[in-house]
């Protein structure tokens, strides 16, 4: 996976097809049974979201560092020339300030639709999020609320983003009740549930694999659509181990579920896709079923949500483990420069603990 | 607009005349230190201050080493360009060129003693506080040669014993960093100073001023440096300040705008600077300047500007060649003398890169070394926390 950022830094000047044409083609009824489907990659079916979200809802707003001009990723391209620089439109470098603009846009009913350039720059907006974003309704006796409030940020490793362009920040709003983390694995997962997020009545952070916004590709319904959060997907079923993951993780599991089963080992693979609220009982069914579980995430393996994880599902299945849960994560070191693919939870090690989980 | 600002203060060629009519003979190379006064290219515009004279002493041996270190530095970035190309230069890696005559400027005008710190635009910073070329390549390299033993790369040089504080990651977090430095230098009474350096993009960032607030209230020697490229990332100045005036964003805080394309003129307000700051706590300087790569690597920094621009910039401008016009009107070298001094940089460049792709890798152990202190005992795990083990260092 990767010749990476170069590849998505590089901005682009063609237009995929279809995307001239989206504003026409989109239409917020509901499907038909064979709703027509294109193949598109990751960036450009976030595009498709937003084009969505802004045409459906005139009190939807797209702003954030550079997106007048389609943001380093070129997720927000030709939002802007469509719907107007009144409602999409660049804000000065200040984490801060966006999303607590963005905060005070949703208290008065509207959609904010904020983007922080890269998830490693979210901290100077960490206070805005957790204590005034995470806790309006309940304080204010929900009289106030900035549930219109969706702030999309790329995390993840590219390859080559060394300490601060490659982090993966989720379990910090993991800890914080009130906002919603959701990551989705592909395209199609993307749109529907960036489509959910923004119309979820509760502040969402959206965080985007980055590494797969040019290299995953896949058919995607061009029309509206929305995914439920807080719902885990099976997306890989089998008898052994289950294996929980979320974001570009999925991918490398994937393919460490694919050599497990060269070698006779059934996995199950979750998609955890929205982190809070998580999906308890699906992760639980599954383990009751096959009475492993390993947990990969890119992030540290101290406090990562994999430890929440472990912890919640100990304890509904305890009696019915028959080896100690596994997690395959980040190392604990910041994000290293030329070390990468050793602190990258990478397949062989994903397979291998596999293999020692179930010859517990 | 921004075009319209940024060539407003045209050049009259007067200026490059020699002020000092005694001065006729033709000095040997840069070691001729005779006293020379040269006009700065526009006059300073002071807020809250009395801006500094606009006649800079200097000297040919001074003219000559702003010249050849900015030489060095130019072919370094472009150098370092190629390298990230040929993707043996990993992680993100953010370019000076054009902006020399700031770093150079700033050198001539303070000690080692005072402090520096900026962000992640730091190779320029590093080598005029005395890094050499092998510590650069080797650490945009990942090379345990590299001034942070390959571990930091483009957007992490340091240099402690030069007081130079580095290559910070996040837009604008340095400031207040460099703020406590001032704090240290006051409270400890060494007669020093910091230069905290930041962008007109960062300029924007909350932090900034709750960092010059105290600094004022204390009375801190800190001199907040705007160099001001133009654009933040992406956007032009004028698109995320309401003020790009950035000498006056501190209010109470007095301000200075420089011709950051002028090296002399750096020189000048950073001595001015110092001075003050030593006596009345914080100043900002603006440096007005230019950069002519794109923000980082993956930006070909001609999406939101016209090559005109930059093309007008390099011609009208450019600080090498500002310096270069100065020599040669005072026949202090000639062109070819200048020819030769860039070719031998340019071999420096090329000798350093080949030493540099000589240079090891850091051991894999290093992963795990100053995470923390040694001595914490915290330990990491591999994949099934069983066959690798291991205790941080």
């Amino acid at each position: 996976m990767g010749t990476g950022l170069t590849r998505f830094g590089r901005r682009m000047r063609w237009v995929p097809s279809g995307l001239t044409r989206l504003g026409k083609q989109f239409s917020t009824s509901v499907c038909d049974n064979n709703p027509p489907a294109k193949s598109f990659n990751l960036y450009t079916a976030i595009n498709q979201a937003l084009h969505i979200a802004l045409e459906t809802d005139p009190r939807a707003y797209v702003f954030g560092e550079d997106v007048g001009f389609g943001g380093v990723f070129r997720c927000t391209t030709g939002l802007a020339d469509r719907f107007g620089k009144t409602r999409v439109f660049n804000t000065p470098l200040c984490e801060q300030g966006i999303v607590g603009f963005a905060i005070g846009l949703a208290a008065m009913g509207n959609r904010a639709i904020a983007e922080i350039q890269f998830a490693d720059y979210i901290f100077p907006a960490f206070d805005q999020l957790v204590n005034e974003a995470a806790k309006f309704r309940y304080r204010s006796g929900n009289q106030f609320n900035c549930g219109g409030l969706t702030v999309r940020a790329p995390y993840g490793a590219v390859g080559h983003g060394a300490l601060y362009h490659s982090q993966s920040p989720e379990a910090f709003f993991c800890h914080v009740p009130g906002l919603k983390v959701v990551i989705p694995r592909s395209p199609r997962e993307a749109k529907g549930l960036l489509l959910s997020s923004i119309r979820d009545p509760n502040p969402v952070v959206f965080f985007e694999p980055k590494w797969l916004y040019r290299l995953s590709v896949e058919e995607v319904p061009e029309h509206d659509y929305m995914l439920p959060l807080s719902e885990a997907q099976v997306i890989r079923e089998g008898s052994d181990i289950t294996l929980v993951g979320w974001g570009a993780q999925l991918s490398i599991m994937e393919q460490a579920c694919i050599d497990a089963e060269k070698e006779g080992i059934s996995c199950e693979l979750i998609d955890l896709k929205t982190l809070i609220p998580w999906d308890k009982e699906t992760v639980e069914a599954s383990v009751r079923k096959t009475g492993r579980l390993l947990i990969s995430h890119e992030a540290p393996v101290t406090g990562g949500f994999g430890a929440e994880i472990a912890a919640s599902i100990v304890e509904r299945c305890f009696l019915r483990l028959e080896a100690p849960v596994a997690r395959v994560c980040g190392l604990d070191t910041p994000f290293p420069l030329v070390f990468e693919p050793l602190y990258m939870p990478t397949k062989n090690k994903v397979l291998d603990s596999i293999k020692s989980t179930v010859n517990y | 607009m921004a075009l319209s600002h940024l060539f407003s203060s045209s050049r009259s060629s007067t200026l490059l005349k020699p002020l000092t009519t005694s001065y006729l003979l033709r000095r040997p190379i840069s070691t001729d230190s005779t006293p020379l006064t040269i006009e700065t290219s526009v006059p300073f515009t002071s807020h809250q201050c009395e801006a500094p004279s606009r006649a800079v002493d200097t000297s040919p041996k001074e003219l000559l080493t702003f010249f050849r270190d900015m030489a060095l530095m130019r072919r370094m970035e472009i150098a370092a360009d190629s390298l990230y190309k040929a993707k043996l230069v990993r992680g993100f890696c953010h370019l000076y060129d054009g902006q020399e005559a700031v770093a150079i400027g700033m050198e001539a005008a303070i000690t080692k003693k005072d402090a520096i710190i900026t962000a992640y635009r730091d190779h320029c910073a590093f080598l005029g506080r005395g890094g050499n070329l092998l510590q650069i390549f080797s650490e945009l390299m990942g090379r345990i040669d590299g001034c942070s033993r390959g571990k930091g790369g483009s957007m992490h040089f340091y240099k402690k014993d030069a007081n130079f504080y580095g290559g910070h990651g996040i837009v604008g977090a340095q400031v207040p960093l460099g703020c406590g430095l001032a704090f240290a230098q006051k409270y400890s009474k060494d007669e020093a100073v910091t230069f905290a350096l930041y962008g007109d993009g960062a300029a924007n960032q909350g932090q900034l001023f709750e960092a010059l607030n105290i600094s004022a209230l204390w009375d801190l020697p800190v001199i907040l440096v705007c160099e001001n490229n133009h654009y933040g990332m992406g956007t032009a100045e004028w698109r995320a300040a309401k003020s790009p005036a950035y000498y006056k964003r501190g209010d109470y805080v007095p301000g200075l705008k420089v011709d950051g394309m002028d090296a002399l003129a750096v020189k000048q307000a950073c001595k001015f600077a110092k001075e003050h700051a030593l006596k009345n706590g914080p100043i900002i300087l603006e440096m007005d300047t230019y950069r002519y790569h794109g923000h980082s690597m993956s930006d070909p920094g001609s999406t939101y500007r016209t090559r005109d621009e930059i093309t007008g910039v390099r011609q009208e401008r450019d600080p090498i060649e500002r310096i270069r016009k100065l020599i040669l009107s005072h026949d202090l070298a000639t062109e070819k003398e200048l020819k030769d001094i860039e070719k031998e940089m340019r071999k420096q460049v090329d000798d350093a890169i080949a030493q540099a792709k000589e240079s090891p890798m850091p051991d894999p152990s290093e992963l795990f070394t100053n995470v923390y202190v040694k001595g914490y005992g915290v330990e990491s795990y591999g994949a099934d926390r069983k066959e690798f083990r291991g205790v941080l260092p």
